[in-house]
């Protein structure tokens, strides 16, 4: 892997390309990428790839700029895959995907999440219209969700804010799921305009509108509105 | 120091280019130096919204393909001192620009005036990446209605997204009428959904349909509401503490001065 041109590598994608980034400092790689591209931009030109990034962690900026400089070279950029949940929430913000149908091949069974408290992912911003989050594990808001707003979440989700928007909790389960789920939300306001739970909506969630803080769990084939209240 | 403000709302017809021309019209009433640039290429209306159609003779495009300079393109308005225009082009789209473009246009227009107002186009594609590039300053039009408060809501996430900061807000055509009847959505509750600065609350106003028709923007007459509103923005930006309007009284000029009389 010390030659440069092992850093980067190419996968074809039934719906498009797969490159595969190691190691390395960004703003070399990205030099790197887009070397590569130059070089052979008959083969690149109209392209969709999806990039995977391995470990690092890029800002919003590094992002953007990727983004436009191949946009630049008539490549474009759906999707970014990475290990690194600070990547993988800057890849939202700008509304790329963060998965590919293809399984990675370097992923390992993910162990059940309920349980998992170390894969909670913390926001303190409000989620606005046309944002989308996906998290393997739990998600805590510190703000609104607004309508239009997605949480896919495998795990639990606490919104410290107002739920206007649409959440979806125990992502992962979706067999056998109203026995074993336990997978809930909770809000302080809790008005969403959807809200799924393992494979169950629960509808009509309006009417359920409450003042007070609430937390919606899936048990025995019913959804339960309680008081969301410290035990 | 000169300011690059874009006013842009994702939903269309809101009043993004009727903003534009007021806030321009009502900045240079205050001696400032102020160009309007036309950022929706290929449907240009700022140039009819402000009354300057026959005078096209270049625009942005030219400007930034190289055929003509930055002032051959900016086109002053007669009615007041210090106002221009840089229309957009009517036969191309918006990819006849870039991003990159935009923000060298908006830099050599800085060392022209005090004030660069870019009115986006509708969406949240090309040509409102194109608008937003060069923005110091972003400012969100939308109007009380459920669909634009949400398409606004998006745009102020991509701008933060954007890293551009958190934009202002400028409600306009609240009916004070319809929310006092709880028919249409209250600046709160716009407000309390969108969680950003209020800059501006500009009232229904039906000459501002017939202002825009002649091509003289509202901010002219001073005498109506929106006008005023629009004004009343333009001190806001320039740093002064204006308070909102009351949008309880009628519009009557007697009711203002009773109101007036009666508060004081």
């Amino acid at each position: 892997m010390n030659q440069k041109n092992n850093l980067i590598q190419i996968k074809g994608l039934r719906d498009g390309l797969l490159m595969t980034l190691g190691a390395g400092e960004w703003g070399e790689l990205q030099e790197l990428l887009f070397a590569q591209i130059d070089a052979r931009s008959a083969f690149f030109r109209g392209a969709k790839l999806a990039l995977d990034v391995g470990y690092q962690a890029l800002r919003v900026a590094e992002i953007s700029k990727l983004r436009d400089g191949l946009s630049e070279r008539e490549v474009s950029l759906w999707a970014v895959v990475s290990e690194s949940p600070k990547t993988v929430q800057t890849a939202q913000l700008l509304g790329l995907a963060t998965r590919i149908s293809k399984q990675r091949p370097t992923e390992k069974e993910r162990p059940l999440v309920a349980g998992d408290d170390e894969s909670a992912l913390w926001l303190v911003r409000t989620l606005r219209s046309g944002t989308r989050i996906e998290h393997p594990g739990h998600v805590v808001v510190m703000g609104d969700v607004n309508p239009g707003a997605e949480i896919v979440a495998e795990g639990n989700v606490l919104i410290w804010g107002r739920l206007r928007g649409s959440v979806y909790v125990g992502a992962a389960l979706r067999t056998e799921a109203s026995q074993s789920s336990g997978a809930f939300v909770c809000a302080l306001t809790m008005n969403p305009i959807r809200l799924q739970i393992a494979s169950e909506i629960a509808n009509p969630v309006k009417g359920k509108t409450s003042k007070k803080p609430q937390k919606v769990s899936f048990k025995n084939g019913k959804f339960h509105f309680e008081d969301w209240q410290g035990k | 120091m000169s300011e690059i403000i874009t006013i842009t709302s994702g939903k269309g017809g809101v009043g993004k280019t009727t903003a534009i021309a007021s806030l321009g019209i009502a900045l240079a009433s205050r001696g400032q130096k102020v160009v309007c640039v036309d950022g929706d290429i290929g449907l240009r209306n700022l140039d009819v919204i402000m009354g300057l159609e026959n005078r096209i003779v270049y625009d942005i495009v030219d400007v930034v393909e190289g055929r003509c300079r930055l002032r051959q393109a900016m086109i002053r308005d007669k009615r007041l001192p210090g106002l221009f225009l840089i229309p957009a082009a009517q036969t191309r789209d918006k990819m006849a620009v870039s991003p990159s473009d935009m923000m060298r246009l908006g830099d050599e227009l800085r060392h022209e005036v005090d004030w660069v107002l870019i009115d986006s186009p509708a969406g949240i594609e090309r040509g409102f990446k194109n608008a937003i590039a060069p923005a110091d300053r972003v400012l969100v039009l939308t109007n009380p209605e459920i669909s634009a408060v949400r398409d606004a809501d998006r745009v102020i996430g991509i701008l933060e997204a954007e890293e551009k900061g958190t934009p202002s807000l400028i409600l306009n055509r609240v009916n004070p009428g319809m929310v006092k009847r709880q028919e249409m959505l209250s600046p709160d509750d716009v407000l309390d959904l969108l969680a950003i600065d209020l800059i501006g609350v500009v009232p229904e106003d039906q000459s501002v349909l017939i202002a825009a028709n002649r091509g003289a923007p509202i901010a002219l007459d001073k005498e109506s509401r929106a006008g005023q509103a629009f004004h009343n923005i333009a001190a806001r930006l320039m740093g002064e503490d204006i308070p909102f309007m009351d949008l309880e009284e009628k519009g009557g000029l007697w009711s203002r001065i009773s109101k007036f009389a009666g508060r004081n």
